[in-house]
């Protein structure tokens, strides 16, 4: 194998002459650039006649040295003659980088955007919730039009396929929250109050919440995937083109079932929940399990049961609503499947948190404390 | 197997060969792609890759370019072996091949211009950066796209210049062999044209070999020197179009004799009439 490019310069009559020798090619040009950069003075030719090999990225070097310097070139055998030449009519103004902004600008550029997409989204989410009681309205009107099969499909996918994972994280919840409160509580003598603790925060609180964050991470981020490839693949146009509205055969279903199914999935869980907090009262404070239930009869009000269910069902509209919205937002390619899975995700756990507060404030208010 | 398994004289000099695939077998469950299938490309032709659909030409260019391991057979490149080869002598072959996949397979993340250099700065740590974007830019203009195409991002291109910027960036490192799959697909029909003449246009000027799967009989007849048919399991038959006409397997007489062969042949005729005068 021959060594790398370089080259030699002598001073001739019409200024110095630059003689490239060894292959011209990019594999071989080291530091080269580099060094021509530094040549002084300019070139006023550049003779080739030593070189054994080029290719475009040498053609290029010799290209510019030429342009730059406007040196003649001379010696180039055929070959290297056609590649600058190919290189010289494909020098044109380019741009590589996207043309960037000061920092400060650009970190107000996008807290700007993101406020707008935040917004943009709200009211997105307000006129999708609309056109869903539109389409539901439609539906009732003609119940003809209802897809029993799609919801059915969707109860199993949403609540049956579900218990499993939803019973064993509720189960293992109560537990945890049984022996932290009976830790603590010991501290007063009061270990018996362990079984208000359970009873009442995972009907109120503990059983709706981690079963809504478990469906919308479960089924919200399928629906926004779902519906977003199906989206990608021009699924949601062909049926537009044949005549069946996507929010009739793909969103109501969705709907249906989750709001459906959420407070069902959250009373189980709750009962999961007590069932695991028993266990540990029974095993590690001696309190038998018919005593507990006992208890759980007299300190829990009929009211939390109320309060975990009505919120239950609100929950479900919200996570099945941004699935599927997030999935009908994707446009482009493949990327956006996944921000936007990731979206529906983020947005309907934030929601229903929110929401959950404000409940709270409000049963208290109401006085169901 | 009444067909000769290829119709051109044979070339034995190893030196000429840049792709010589003998006996080679795919298997994907129990559906056999390929069977016994053999073929070598020569140094500076454009070799046309037919066959219908599900008869694995993509698969055999995965095989080429050891992206699919085959259960059976022997690949080599430039005279290496690309089955069960070390790692570094792959890399060394590597930097010799460009690759435009079907749809450009640009990274989605980059602007078209980072995606050519993706190559040099793998192959090359010790380019600056002005080189690198010196050689991105003359290499895009190249391919067809304009200087203005450099920072956008694959998503705001058309799929033909999707194609366009893909094969900016197989030929980032002047490649000597360049595999196309499918490149003229999709693509309207003078957009396929200027594709076809853009592909031989650097096949000349910088002596690529052009190793091309395609549907497309217009760029069959426009740029290809000779045309492989994988019918079979195998290739029945290589050779340059008449050639092939001469045989009478009955796919090859219906793909090019059918009635969008013929008008491909028509046109290309009339094109090189018109090109005479």
């Amino acid at each position: 194998m021959s060594g790398p490019a370089t080259f030699t310069i002598d001073d001739a009559d019409g200024g110095p002459v630059l003689h490239m020798s060894g292959p011209l090619v990019l594999s071989r040009l080291r530091d080269l650039p580099d060094r021509l950069a530094a040549i002084t003075p300019a070139p006023a030719r550049i003779d080739l006649s030593g070189v054994d090999r080029m290719d475009t990225v040498g053609a290029w070097i010799i290209h510019r040295l030429a342009r730059d310097h406007d040196a003649a070139i001379s010696g180039a055998n055929d070959e290297a003659t056609r590649l600058i030449a190919q290189v010289a009519a494909a020098d044109q103004p380019f741009r590589v980088r996207p043309d960037t902004l000061p920092a400060f600008l650009r970190v107000l550029g996008q807290i700007g955007e993101a406020t707008v997409r935040a917004g943009g989204t709200m009211l997105g989410l307000v006129g999708f919730f609309g056109a869903v009681l539109l389409a539901a309205w439609d539906v009732a009107r003609h119940p003809r039009r209802f897809r029993f099969n799609a919801v059915t499909r969707q109860f199993e996918v949403v609540g049956v396929e579900a218990l499993g994972i939803i019973g064993l994280m509720s189960f293992l919840i109560g537990i945890v929250i049984a022996q932290q409160g009976a830790v603590q509580l010991r501290q007063f003598g009061a270990e018996v109050f362990t079984i208000n603790l359970v009873g009442r925060i995972t009907l109120r609180e503990l059983g709706v919440l981690m079963t809504a964050i478990m469906v919308a991470g479960r089924s919200g981020s399928a629906f926004a995937a779902q519906i977003g490839s199906m989206k990608l693949a021009e699924e949601i146009d062909a049926m537009r083109t044949i005549g069946v509205a996507p929010m009739e055969a793909l969103v109501l279903p969705r709907m249906i079932a989750t709001v459906t199914l959420m407070p069902l999935l959250g009373f189980y869980s709750s009962l999961i929940g007590m069932v695991g907090g028993g266990i540990l009262c029974w095993l590690a404070l001696d309190i038998p399990l018919a005593t507990f239930v006992q208890r759980i009869r007299e300190v829990v009000p009929i009211t939390d049961l109320y309060v975990g269910l009505i919120k239950a069902p609100v929950f479900g509209a919200i996570i099945a609503m941004a699935g599927c919205f997030q999935g009908m937002q994707v446009q482009g390619n493949a990327e956006e499947v996944g921000l936007r899975t990731t979206a529906a995700v983020v947005q309907s756990i934030f929601l229903v948190i929110v929401l959950d507060a404000f409940f709270a404030v409000f049963f208290s208010s109401i006085g169901w404390m | 197997m009444d067909v000769s398994a290829d119709v051109s004289p044979n070339v034995n000099d190893d030196r000429d060969v840049v792709i010589r695939v003998t006996g080679l077998r795919n298997v994907f469950g129990d559906q056999v792609v390929h069977d016994g299938l053999d073929l070598e490309v020569r140094r500076g032709e454009i070799l046309g890759v037919v066959g219908g659909s599900g008869t694995g030409k993509s698969v055999l260019m995965r095989s080429i370019i050891g992206l699919q391991t085959p259960e059976a057979g022997e690949v080599t490149v430039f005279g290496i072996s690309m089955i069960g080869r070390e790692e570094t002598e792959a890399k060394t072959v590597r930097r010799r091949w460009g690759v435009l996949f079907q749809n450009g397979a640009l990274f989605s993340t980059l602007t078209v211009a980072e995606n050519v250099e993706v190559p040099l700065r793998e192959y090359y740590p010790a380019l600056s950066e002005r080189m690198l974007d010196e050689i991105a830019g003359y290499k895009i203009v190249m391919a067809g796209l304009s200087g203005d195409d450099g920072p956008k991002y694959p998503s705001e291109l058309s799929g033909g210049m999707r194609k366009r910027a893909g094969l900016a960036r197989a030929l980032a490192l002047d490649p000597e062999l360049l595999f196309l799959d499918e490149p003229t697909a999709g693509l309207d029909p003078i957009a396929a044209a200027n594709f076809d003449a853009l592909t031989k246009g650097l096949q000349q000027t910088l002596g690529l070999t052009v190793f091309l799967i395609t549907h497309d009989l217009d760029t069959l007849h426009a740029i290809c020197d000779r045309v492989a048919v994988l019918a079979d399991r195998k290739v029945v038959a290589v050779g340059t179009i008449p050639e092939l006409l001469a045989l009478d397997h009955p796919w090859i007489q219906e793909y090019f004799n059918g009635p969008r062969g013929r008008t491909a042949a028509a046109s290309a005729a009339e094109h090189a009439e018109a090109g005479a005068e």
